[in-house]
């Protein structure tokens, strides 16, 4: 029997609600122990056996300069590197801080910021290594990271799709939230992979897994106005765990550059 | 087998019997704030006193203030899904232990084994003409689709003729309805018509039988002593006006004079552009659409490797990766996948299978998030193509 691969999960800036979902895994957490070695998981053993390793998963965004630093050794002893959830793939909920002054976040919460190593931005790891797939979602799905994980062990290509969650949201049958309700919803502009969780339970999409292949967040938004919206909620809707994703951060600031300087188009 | 009056209590025994036969009965039944279709055990499981309003993007139920059972229009999805399921297997493979063979399960017969034979009732006319022209396309083509066969062979449906079109319906303009079966469209394959009727003679029901099947379960009716009595001269009056009024009714309209040829010539017509620029790329139009076909087949297997199945699903010409090819998407832009979509629905379809792929139940209108109207767009490409 050829050596098991060897399987590392790294942490970043994170919640650790994607390693969780691994961890969650559970009727098949047996098996594939028993299909791979793994090897360096803090989150869930002490236990380290030494790199390099076959698959790396990393979940979270660079947000130091010590971040910055281990992500390229994390690179250098990983065959694989794929990012899980939307902090690793787009920066996470923690990049508002890069349409803000973050000195200024500094001074204010903390009694002695001079203490304190960050980055003005949370960047996606692919920013600074090279990356060999991106898993979304905010946390990413268990079905998907199953997936992936059979898919690198057979070596073939993860049945992962870049449709927007209406597919999958007709598919199971739901009713547009949107349509039938006029509830905001972010589905057509997101990408598949929770299963149309929050309309299938009749709200809107929060875009956790970030845009589409084919992102039209202009007309997207034009609904989301005709549908009630304000500038400011529509501009909210863009910015959150997927702010930085760059659709919807142009989307996002458009809405903000609109509310203050309105009438006038203002370019992203 | 003449045209029959049922009761409401002769359609309850009618689903009684159908049930009594094995079958599952379907039809429309109230889900979260829309028509969607469900099990019908009793009447009461029917949206009695419901209607709809649908207009471009938006759906909404309403309170009736009358007890019929079918004053809607188009629900939210059609029959479809019922003989052509947006997911299942096609086939898998199990390692066997040890020396031992893998097994392989091959379906239709794997999947449909243990499914009771449906009966649809309820359905319009316009998704009835859906059915055909998925009969068409499923299976008389060289190579049939055999789970579908095998879902649609045991098939009964119970038509039943459309009262209260919506804003968005243009059935009349493509031939298919209201009436189940009268237009010069595709073939609509019932067992049992049905046009629902309320005046000063009562609500009931003139029922008209489309094959011997659906004689026989009327006979059986008549036979247990159910009321169905022949259908007079005043009730063939009233459903004709039914039809007179639902025709009158029609939201929309789509002029298919030389259409085809219309499609073709406008390639590169402006308004493709313009239509993109509202165009979400959702892929809703296709979920919804009663003949949309397209499927993609991929192959899972499980962490072990023990386990391989072959997978097809509903797939959608407006996501990139259904026309990538070596070396990528060969429609990358959403102009060009509206443009595929639109001409192909209404005009390569002519030249695919003899027919148009549109029954006009208006869904990909009401169901657009972005208002996309169909009949708006073919209008504007005949105005810019009138004055090129």
């Amino acid at each position: 029997m050829t050596a098991r691969p060897k399987l590392a999960v790294w942490k970043f800036a994170s919640c650790d609600g994607c390693q969780l979902t691994l961890l969650n895994c559970e009727d098949e957490l047996v098996p594939l122990a028993g299909e791979i070695e793994i090897a360096y998981f803090p989150e869930a053993t002490r236990a380290v056996v030494e790199g390099p390793y076959d698959v790396s998963l990393v979940e979270g965004s660079i947000t130091t300069p010590a971040d910055l630093e281990r992500i390229h050794q994390v690179r250098a002893v990983s065959r694989r590197l794929i990012t899980i959830g939307a902090c690793a793939t787009s920066g996470g909920i923690q990049a508002l801080r890069n349409f803000a002054d973050v000195a200024e976040f500094r001074s204010v919460v903390y009694a002695h910021p001079e203490y304190l190593e960050t980055l003005d931005r949370s960047t996606p790891v692919a920013a600074h290594v090279t990356v060999d797939f991106e898993l979304r979602g905010c946390p990413v799905d268990r079905h998907q990271l199953l997936e992936l994980l059979s898919a690198e062990l057979a070596g073939r290509r993860p049945r992962i799709p870049t449709y927007s969650v209406c597919v999958e949201c007709k598919r199971r049958g739901a009713v547009c939230v949107m349509v039938a309700g006029g509830a905001p919803c972010l589905g057509p502009v997101t990408q598949a992979g929770c299963g149309a969780l929050c309309p299938a339970y009749s709200r809107g999409c929060y875009g956790c897994f970030g845009p589409q292949d084919t992102p039209n967040t202009r007309s997207e938004a034009d609904r989301l106005r005709a549908l009630g919206r304000d500038e400011v909620e529509v501009l909210r809707m863009f910015r959150t765990f997927n702010a930085a994703a760059e659709p919807f951060r142009q989307e996002s600031r458009r809405h903000e550059a609109a509310r203050q300087h309105p009438g006038q188009e203002v370019a992203p | 087998m003449d045209t029959r009056i049922l009761t409401t209590d002769g359609l309850q025994a009618l689903v009684d019997a159908l049930h009594a036969r094995g079958f599952e009965v379907m039809g429309p039944v109230v889900r979260d704030g829309a028509i969607a279709f469900g099990r019908v055990r009793a009447l009461t499981d029917l949206p009695a006193g419901w209607g709809d309003e649908q207009e471009p993007g938006r759906y909404r139920l309403h309170r009736r203030d009358d007890p019929l059972l079918f004053a809607f229009a188009a629900g939210v999805q059609s029959a479809k899904p019922l003989f052509f399921p947006a997911q299942e297997v096609l086939w898998r493979v199990r390692a066997g232990d040890g020396e031992a063979s893998p097994t392989v399960e091959l379906t239709p017969v794997a999947v449909t084994a243990g499914e009771a034979p449906v009966a649809v009732l309820g359905v319009r006319s316009c998704d009835l003409a859906a059915i055909g022209i998925q009969d068409t396309v499923l299976l008389r083509r060289t190579y049939g689709d055999a789970a579908y066969a095998l879902r649609r062979e045991g098939t009964f449906v119970v038509a039943v003729t459309c009262s209260h079109p919506a804003d968005t319906c243009f059935c009349v303009s493509m031939g298919t309805g209201p009436r189940p079966g009268a237009g010069p469209g595709p073939a609509a394959p019932y067992d049992l018509a049905m046009t629902e009727v309320s005046d000063e003679l009562g609500h009931r029901f003139v029922v008209e039988v489309g094959s011997d099947r659906g004689a026989d379960l009327l006979a059986e009716l008549v036979a247990r002593g159910v009321d169905a009595a022949e259908a007079r001269p005043a009730d063939r009056v009233a459903a004709d006006r039914v039809v007179a009024e639902a025709t009158a009714r029609m939201g929309r309209r789509l002029d298919t004079d030389g259409l085809k040829e219309l499609l073709y010539a406008a390639a590169e017509s402006p308004v493709w552009d313009e239509v993109a620029s509202r165009c979400l790329a959702c892929g809703n139009c296709t979920q919804v659409c009663p003949t949309c076909f397209c499927t993609d087949v991929r192959d899972v297997t499980d962490l072990t490797g023990g386990l391989v199945e072959r997978e097809r699903v509903w797939d959608s010409c407006f996501d990139a990766e259904y026309s990538y090819i070596h070396g990528g998407s060969v429609r990358a832009s959403t102009r060009s996948r509206y443009r595929q979509w639109l001409t192909h629905k209404l005009a390569a379809w002519e030249d695919q299978f003899g027919m148009s792929g549109c029954v006009g139940c208006g869904r990909c209108i009401t169901w657009c998030p972005a208002a996309i109207d169909l009949t708006a767009e073919v209008a504007a490409l005949r105005d810019e193509g009138g004055r090129a």
